[in-house]
């Protein structure tokens, strides 16, 4: 499983970004070799517009499967998500990567 | 002559002033009002006359047809919207997101993005008098303005070439909207009030419309409320105070029962006749 994770920053203890289109960075949790990645995606600071879209669009080329996120995503991102078989987990908003991780794996998290 | 009233704040008069001056103005000539604020349109609140025509309106956005589709991405790479995405076996349209640059289309090695209509709004002509006016109202869910706009104002070139007046209510901001609404026109009005709030988004306004090289002036509405820095500004700018709207709770009274104020506030006649003669000077101007 391919875990992505809405983030502040690139490591565990990083705080989660409740935001999904606009969140600093993604983070990627590969369970089966243990390997944690990042993606920068403060591109999209400056999208006016389709920042949810573009940013569904980059988990999947991300070969994520599970999204861990704070509120999230908008109607656009909820389609393409849907499309790549993304299934999405909301309300880790205000936790770190860590916690997130163990909230949905403890079954915690709320599915989108 | 093309007249748009727009403001940066929103709720400082813009619809007040445009309603009350084109009805104004109609009693000597021929006028035509449209209420560009497509998003939330609200001149008809006050401007009650015969409806002439409806029209639907569309916009081009583009359709996958995937037989011929490579799926190469060339489309998802030239749109600067993220309104068409690639994934693995397919392409997304977001037709909300698109601003009908035709590029994906266009571009398109194999023409699987063909451009279809897509109704967006519509469009309505009333007529009281001298005075036409032209609402356009954006379908809910719809969130490009810009289109609707532009069409908008074509069908007033097309349908009123002889007109002496229009104006233009434009929407409130200075973003993409507020630019459609004015960059076509011989002067602009911004209607603010003279409080903080009024001056530092005035301020954002004088700057866009300075960057689209239009004349302009200003209407303070409310004035008698707040402060002076607004006047202040205005000269140390060397900007031109066309007119001001006295504060007054009569006036709110009028306004909430959608009525046009000129005919029961001395006040607000006199700005507009002080507009009018502003306007006119500029017409003559034009002419010679």
């Amino acid at each position: 499983m391919r875990i992505a994770f809405t983030t502040k920053g690139t490591d565990w203890n990083s705080p989660m970004d409740p935001r999904f289109g606009r969140t600093a960075f993604f983070l990627i949790y590969d369970e089966e070799k243990d390997e944690l990645i990042h993606f920068d995606n403060s591109a999209t600071e400056g999208a006016a517009h389709g920042a949810g879209p573009k940013a569904a669009q980059k988990l999947f080329e991300l070969k994520a499967t599970v999204l861990i996120t704070g509120n999230g995503p908008g109607g656009n991102a909820g389609t393409v998500l849907e499309q790549v078989g993304v299934k999405s987990y909301v309300g880790a908003g205000e936790m770190n990567v860590q916690e997130a991780y163990k909230a949905y794996k403890n079954n915690e998290l709320k599915a989108f | 002559m093309r007249i748009s009233i727009a403001s940066g704040k929103g709720g400082t008069g813009k619809t007040t002033l445009s309603t009350n001056l084109s009805a104004f103005l109609a009693e000597g000539s021929e006028v035509v009002l449209a209420d560009l604020d497509v998003e939330e349109p609200n001149s008809g609140l006050f401007i009650r006359g015969d409806l002439i025509s409806t029209e639907h309106k569309y916009k081009m956005v583009p359709e996958w047809k995937e037989d011929a589709c490579t799926l190469c991405g060339l489309c998802q790479k030239v749109c600067n919207f993220n309104a068409v995405i690639r994934l693995a076996n397919q392409i997304l349209v977001f037709p909300q997101l698109c601003h009908g640059c035709y590029a994906c289309s266009e571009l398109c090695p194999t023409e699987s993005l063909p451009m279809i209509p897509q109704k967006m709004g519509q469009l309505s002509l009333y007529k009281r008098g001298n005075l036409n006016f032209v609402e356009s109202r954006l379908d809910v869910g719809e969130e490009q303005a810009v289109p609707l706009i532009s069409q908008t104002i074509d069908y007033i070139d097309q349908h009123f070439p002889e007109a002496k007046y229009k104006i233009f209510d434009a929407p409130p901001g200075t973003s993409c909207p507020v630019i459609e609404a004015t960059k076509d026109s011989d002067f602009v009005i911004l209607i603010t009030e003279p409080t903080p709030f009024g001056l530092h988004d005035l301020k954002l306004a004088v700057e866009t419309i300075r960057s689209l090289n239009k004349p302009f002036g200003i209407v303070i509405n409310r004035d008698g409320l707040g402060n002076d820095d607004v006047i202040e500004y205005c000269t140390k700018q060397n900007i031109s105070i066309l007119a001001k709207i006295p504060n007054s709770r009569k006036i709110a009274e009028l306004y909430s029962q959608g009525e046009l104020l000129y005919h029961q506030i001395p006040e607000m006649a006199q700005a507009l006749k002080e507009i009018e003669n502003y306007l006119s000077k500029l017409v003559i101007q034009e002419l010679a």
